[in-house]
């Protein structure tokens, strides 16, 4: 299965990933390069095999319960700006905040 | 002559500072004038020591000159003392820090202080060690030289024209320069074991769920580990000690009992049952490194231990799986920084614009080459021919080692890079790259233990062995490594 100029553009925008065009050329050479050795796996018969992960690692989930997180620092000294507990950020639609910066700290 | 405090081992160095003998002050200012004579980084983020071995990406001389003379406090107050009083460590640039940045190697990150901290940093400081810089790596942990990071790469302090491995080059170049005697760094596919053969040190990557990975910047969470670099395999001990054991803040982290790792040190090799795997012995391995792997492996049967020879039948699938499971991972893991909640924002046409503008020039080349393939393995259409299959195979990979170890085997002995440390530059295709993990994927796929003892040289360069255990036999992991460690005197001090 060969990676084309079209299958890369595809994933880029599906990985929100801006690339020029000799970009694109560049890395269809080399995902193929790479894809090329996957190609071992194909012959393997895996018919009656299944994907148990977590046993294959040995180990054990916990509850996936809500803990407190330990921040350093209150919210408030992390978000660039708060409004009534709510972080405010630039305005993603129009970036009427405009110039280049930094994001907020969220954990 | 006084011995350099630097070169003492770690056990040695926190006796003499709740002795009194040394201060804890007097070592990190040692660590920095090291740090300043061997172009090992730059004070604050300055980073125009890149010709020297840049190892160190961000440290804070004087919050860790205040680490150190609390612990001289306590000591003059006469209160108790953790096992790592005094001992300096540096900590791999993707674990989170309070005082210091988490930038992953990547401009993408850059200037980004964590709100908190990692549990294996809270364990350290609790048990007296002091922090005193984060070191270079390739970006993200995607790499095997640590080439690629944003900061330029690490030169190996063996052979300065030569990579240190990766991706924790910096932590094993931080502990083979002398500048600490145990660094921390993490392992997705060989991260720590080959960077320490590469440097000639020891490295181990725990059991998975042995170590939390809470406050580990995630690359392939089923993968991901923090694993130790130590000058030798009491230092490694000594970490790994600090740091294991439960913790509810990680999903995955195991509830086992963390025996005491230095007791290992006088267990036997008699009746110990050694696995030599021939796949990773293969016709096409350098003789001079089958050589000193197999002087290891003959140093263990002379202090009484059984050698077999066994088979990993899918060995040579492991590279393969390995490079489709944890890009897909990675593509996953990676979404979050996408100018809106970390570091980085530029601007660019619409939303759609700024995270494509944001991901584009944040990320370097190998980051956006792994969430491409893994985006693609995981695209409709390609799922099950890459992604489901990658992951039988994983089973397939785990059963082997099941199989092996039930037979009575207590641990394997291997090569644990394929060649000695190459020059910087000489490796550009990714795959031929990617085959520098060759010999220890396959423990990350299945979450045993495995650690790098060095070995011997190839042409002056060190090169390790690899030792593998069952799930959570870090006790005989460290037993056998001891034993190849007393026996050989490679690497080891004296």
């Amino acid at each position: 299965m060969a990676v084309s100029h079209e299958d890369v553009r595809h994933i880029a925008a599906l990985a929100r990933l801006g690339l020029e065009p000799d970009r694109v050329t560049l890395l269809v050479g080399e995902l193929n390069g790479i894809l090329a050795h996957m190609g071992a796996l194909a012959a393997v018969d895996t018919s009656t095999v299944e994907t148990d992960a977590p046993s294959a690692t040995g180990s054990t989930m916990r509850s996936d319960d809500a803990l407190p997180i330990p921040l350093a620092r209150a919210r408030e000294d992390i978000a660039p700006e708060m409004r009534d507990g709510f972080f405010l950020v630039p305005r993603l639609s129009t970036h009427e905040d405009g110039a280049d910066g930094h994001g907020a700290d969220e954990p | 002559m006084t011995r350099d405090l630097l070169s003492l081992p770690a056990a040695t160095l926190r006796d003499r500072v709740a002795a009194g003998d040394a201060s804890a002050l007097g070592v990190v200012d040692r660590v920095f004038e090291r740090i300043r004579a061997t172009g090992a980084g730059a004070a604050g983020g300055d980073r125009s020591a890149t010709h020297g071995l840049n190892i160190v990406l961000w440290h804070d001389r004087e919050w860790s000159r205040a680490e150190g003379q609390a612990i001289d406090d306590r000591v003059i107050g006469g209160e108790a003392l953790g096992a790592l009083a005094g001992v300096p460590v540096m900590l791999k640039d993707n674990i989170a820090t309070l005082q210091l940045p988490t930038t992953c190697g990547s401009r993408i990150l850059e200037g980004y202080v964590s709100p908190y901290e990692a549990t294996a940093v809270r364990r350290l400081r609790e048990a007296g060690a002091v922090i005193v810089g984060k070191t270079n790596m390739d970006e993200f942990a995607m790499g095997s030289s640590t080439e690629h990071s944003a900061y330029g790469p690490t030169r190996n302090p063996v052979a300065p024209d030569r990579v240190p491995g990766g991706s924790s080059g910096g932590s094993a170049a931080a502990v083979a320069a002398g500048l600490v005697p145990i660094a921390l760094g993490s392992e997705t596919g060989g991260s720590v074991r080959q960077p320490a053969s590469f440097c000639g040190v020891t490295g181990i990557k725990p059991t998975y769920g042995r170590v939390s990975r809470y406050g580990l910047v995630a690359f392939a969470s089923s993968l991901d580990h923090i694993g130790v670099f130590g000058r030798s395999v009491d230092d490694a001990a000594m970490g790994l000690q600090a740091i294991a054991g439960r913790d509810v803040r990680d999903a995955t982290s195991a509830d086992v009992d963390v025996p005491d790792y230095r007791a290992a040190f006088k267990v036997s090799m008699r009746g110990v049952v050694i696995g030599r795997p021939r796949e990773y012995f293969p016709d096409s391995l350098d003789e001079r490194m089958r050589d000193v792997c197999d002087g290891a492996i003959d140093a263990l049967r002379s202090l009484g231990a059984e050698v077999r020879d066994v088979s990993l039948p899918h060995t040579n699938l492991a590279i393969p799986a390995y490079y489709i499971i944890a890009p897909a991972e990675a593509s996953s893991n990676l979404a979050r920084f996408d100018g809106v909640r970390y570091g980085l924002r530029l601007t660019g046409d619409g939303l759609r614009g700024m995270y494509e503008a944001t991901r584009s020039r944040g990320f370097g080349a190998e980051v956006t080459r792994r969430i491409l393939l893994g985006t693609y393995v995981l695209s409709a259409g390609y799922y099950d021919a890459y992604y489901r299959k990658a992951m039988q195979v994983r089973t397939l990979i785990a059963r082997d080692f099941r199989q092996v170890f039930a037979t009575g085997v207590h641990a394997l002995v291997t090569p644990t890079a394929p060649t000695p440390a190459f020059p910087i530059g000489a490796v550009s295709d990714p795959y031929e790259m990617y085959m520098s993990d060759i010999f220890t994927v396959t423990a990350n796929l299945v979450g045993v233990p495995a650690m790098s003892v060095p070995v011997g040289f190839i042409d002056g360069l060190p090169v390790g062995a690899q030792v593998i255990s069952p799930h959570f036999d870090e006790f005989g992991m460290l037993s056998v490594a001891y034993a190849i460690e007393r026996a050989l005197g490679v690497g080891a001090r004296k």
